[in-house]
């Protein structure tokens, strides 16, 4: 196979598209036809959008060298402006990735007036951030995100790239892997390195919990997975760490885009957003009532906690959905989870069994709940938990 | 109003277990289903329809006996069904299945809008849904919770987000991706279930979709699975005994130690 882009002269209409989309100008028109010079590093970039299908470009072969792809690339999520928990914990992962493999690591911050926000990103660990700051990436679309992602991508070639398996990351990352041309592994809870084969080790749970996968992209670059938010350990800021900012213009955006974010709407009102805390004390249908869930509230205060719920207590409508843990809710691993007459479904399991440290507190010494328990606490809710409330008040 | 709706056959999961000497997954007696997110997806397309009028296409890739998944979607209501399915397909990871769909797709015709599930319960990757969308080159939307409006070649959506909900319009064609609060799926009607007897299901295979045979199935799979074991043994667990107090007691010590509370 040749190593070279080639251009079909035959099936190009000189429309230019390709000159367009290269970040290295390695294109141009020559009689009317695209032609490749030697800035070319074999992106893909203009066989991807090439609408006549007349560039082909030469992809990473089984057992060939993985070229010039170096070093791990964290893509910093945030929202309204705010960094989120996941990225930290992605930077310290993808530093210790970085230093087995002895390459950089760089972040990858999008939003408007975000800039700012980098400091922060070098003192988790970031060598290099790259920044694309406009007004049209205020709020996260699949479109304008994906396409600056993937430019950034294409044009620094890193090794891995880590993404959070949040909403917006297990939204857009997808596109980006599939306009690049290269596999992804989504919801990763370990990752690790392969020494030999200079491979990314990839490890998910898979058919609801119910198994572990390890997962290998062997031939093509960069390696992409999604993690799950609160699995990886966020490590200390070093402070005043600091390193090369890079900011991207993204000129591109210019062109009309198909999807338009019109509103943003925040719906849980607790002062603990469930993904992110520390502590969840979490209720379920044993508490019988929707008034007893104030037993929950009032526990959580205490505690600085968030609550969350089984589905049962949900589907009774003692609390929103907002608030559910498990399959079809949230995935959470704080450092406590506190879960109150809440059977243990292996649907809800799945949602919080990463978490470091599990208290049950259950009437039923059976109940499954238990077997993800550090401490278990046999007995009746209602004594217990105004027990807690009360030696809590005490301290 | 043309309305594609991809559905995947999974086992149950619930009922998927590990063989512990084997490794490999023990698919005996474990009943096959249409991704329950799916059907979501379905339910959403009957009601455009219902709404707007035009027909529901219903695709899936998968192994001959997942015919029995399509005919189930037209007692539901899907109007036609068609199934992509070839030897070669077999072993395709995200990227080739997106591949593959995009082809199928392409094949059926056109079409106003694609809807599939959040994710399937058997890989819950969620990366097939925007892979089509990129392949076909159209605006998409993923955890759809709710159809605000369509008309005048937009469409205007409401996606869950961990923290509430964002509100956005797209141009169509364009992909969505649903979650379980978009609606309550209907049961199948008794007129779908004869209808699903006997109508014809094409199947279409790599030629017949003239897809590259470099990028479909395995051999079109840029990621490979190369361990498959339980999940990790549980931690040990520790029984606080005595009266509630005591055992309240006992916990709180506990908690202050690991420096869980103050
Ligand atoms: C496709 C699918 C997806 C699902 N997704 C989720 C999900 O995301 N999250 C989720 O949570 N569930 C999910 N479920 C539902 C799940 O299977 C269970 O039905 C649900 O988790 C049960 O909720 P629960 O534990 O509150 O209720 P129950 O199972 O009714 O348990 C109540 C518990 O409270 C205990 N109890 C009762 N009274 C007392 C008392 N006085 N003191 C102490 N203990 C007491 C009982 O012993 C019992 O163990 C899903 C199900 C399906 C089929
Ligand atoms: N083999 C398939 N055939 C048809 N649709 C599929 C297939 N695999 C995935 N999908 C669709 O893509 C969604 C996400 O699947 P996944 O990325 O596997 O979690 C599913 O809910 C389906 O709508």
């Amino acid at each position: 196979m040749s190593h070279q882009t080639q251009i079909d002269t035959e099936k190009c209409t000189g429309c230019e598209i390709c000159i367009s989309v290269c970040p290295f100008n390695a294109l141009e028109m020559k009689e009317g036809k695209a032609s490749v010079n030697d800035q070319c590093t074999l992106c893909g970039a203009c066989g991807a959008e090439c609408p006549m299908e007349a560039i082909s470009v030469p992809s990473l072969e089984k057992g060939e060298d993985p070229g010039d792809y170096f070093g791990v690339m964290v893509y910093a999520e945030q929202r309204l402006g705010k960094i989120s928990e996941v990225a930290y914990e992605l930077l310290h992962k993808g530093r210790e990735l970085a230093d087995v493999l002895k390459v950089s690591l760089s972040a990858v911050l999008l939003g408007k007036d975000i800039t700012g926000a980098a400091s922060g990103l070098f003192e988790h660990g970031a060598d290099r951030v790259y920044v694309a700051d406009h007004p049209l990436l205020e709020g996260f679309t699949d479109e304008a995100y994906g396409e600056a992602l993937t430019r950034i991508i294409r044009s620094y070639r890193p090794e891995i790239v880590l993404a959070g398996a949040t909403s917006i990351g297990r939204s857009f990352i997808p596109r980006v892997a599939t306009q690049i041309g290269t596999g992804l592994t989504a919801d990763c809870t370990e990752l690790s390195i392969d020494h030999e084969k200079r491979l990314l080790l990839q490890t998910r749970p898979a058919f609801g919990g119910n198994i572990m996968a390890t997962i290998i992209c062997p031939a093509k670059r960069p390696q992409m997975a999604t993690v799950r938010a609160k699995v990886m350990k966020k490590g200390k800021p070093i402070p005043g760490r600091s390193g090369e900012l890079i900011p991207v213009e993204p000129d591109w955006l210019e062109k009309p885009q198909k999807t338009r974010l019109l509103e943003i709407v925040e719906e849980i009102g607790e002062k603990v957003k469930l993904a992110e805390a520390d502590v969840i004390v979490a209720g379920g249908r044993g508490l019988q009532e929707e008034k007893h869930f104030s037993l929950i509230r009032e526990l959580a205060e205490l505690l600085g906690a968030a609550v969350g719920a089984s589905r049962g207590a949900v589907d009774s409508g003692w609390i929103s959905y907002a608030h559910q843990v498990g399959q079809t809710g949230k995935t959470v691993a704080p450092r406590l989870y506190i879960a109150v007459g809440v059977s243990g479904a292996v649907q809800h399991l799945v949602g919080m069994q990463s978490s470091d440290t599990i208290v049950a507190i259950n009437n039923d010494p059976h109940a499954p709940i238990f077997d993800v328990a550090s401490y278990g606490m046999v007995g009746d809710l209602f004594e217990i938990v105004p027990e807690m409330i009360r030696q809590l008040k005490g301290r | 109003m043309h309305i594609i709706v991809c559905i995947k056959q999974v086992p149950d999961t619930r009922q998927v277990r590990l063989d512990e000497k084997t490794h490999t997954l023990i698919r005996e007696g474990v009943e096959s289903i249409i991704n329950p997110y799916d059907l979501y997806a379905l339910e959403e397309g009957l009601r455009l329809k219902d709404r707007f009028g035009g027909k529901v296409t219903v695709c899936s890739m998968g192994p001959p006996q997942t015919e029995s998944s399509l005919r189930e979607a037209i007692s539901y209501g899907a109007d036609e069904a068609v199934l992509l399915s070839d030897r070669a397909f077999a072993g395709a990871d995200t990227w080739a299945t997106s591949y593959t769909l995009a082809k199928g797709i392409q094949k059926i015709g056109p079409f106003d809008l694609i809807l599939c599930g959040k994710q399937a319960v058997d890989g819950d990757t969620a990366q097939v849904g925007p892979g089509v969308a990129e392949r076909l080159s159209l605006p998409y939307v993923t955890w759809v919770r709710k159809i605000e409006e369509i008309g005048e070649g937009r469409i205007r959506v409401q996606r869950l987000m961990d923290d509430g909900y964002d509100r956005l319009e797209m141009t169509l064609p364009a992909l969505l991706t649903v979650v379980k609060e978009i609606n309550e799926p209907r049961v199948p009607s008794l007129k779908g279930k004869m209808r699903a007897k006997s109508q014809k299901i094409p199947v279409y295979g790599a030629k017949d979709l003239e897809a590259d045979p470099d990028l479909v199935g395995l051999q079109g799979s840029a990621t490979q699975v190369i361990r498959v074991f339980p999940p990790p043994r549980l931690k040990e667990r520790e029984w606080m005994e005595g009266t509630a107090g005591e055992q309240v007691g006992k916990l709180l010590e506990k908690l202050t130690k690991l420096k869980l509370i103050v």
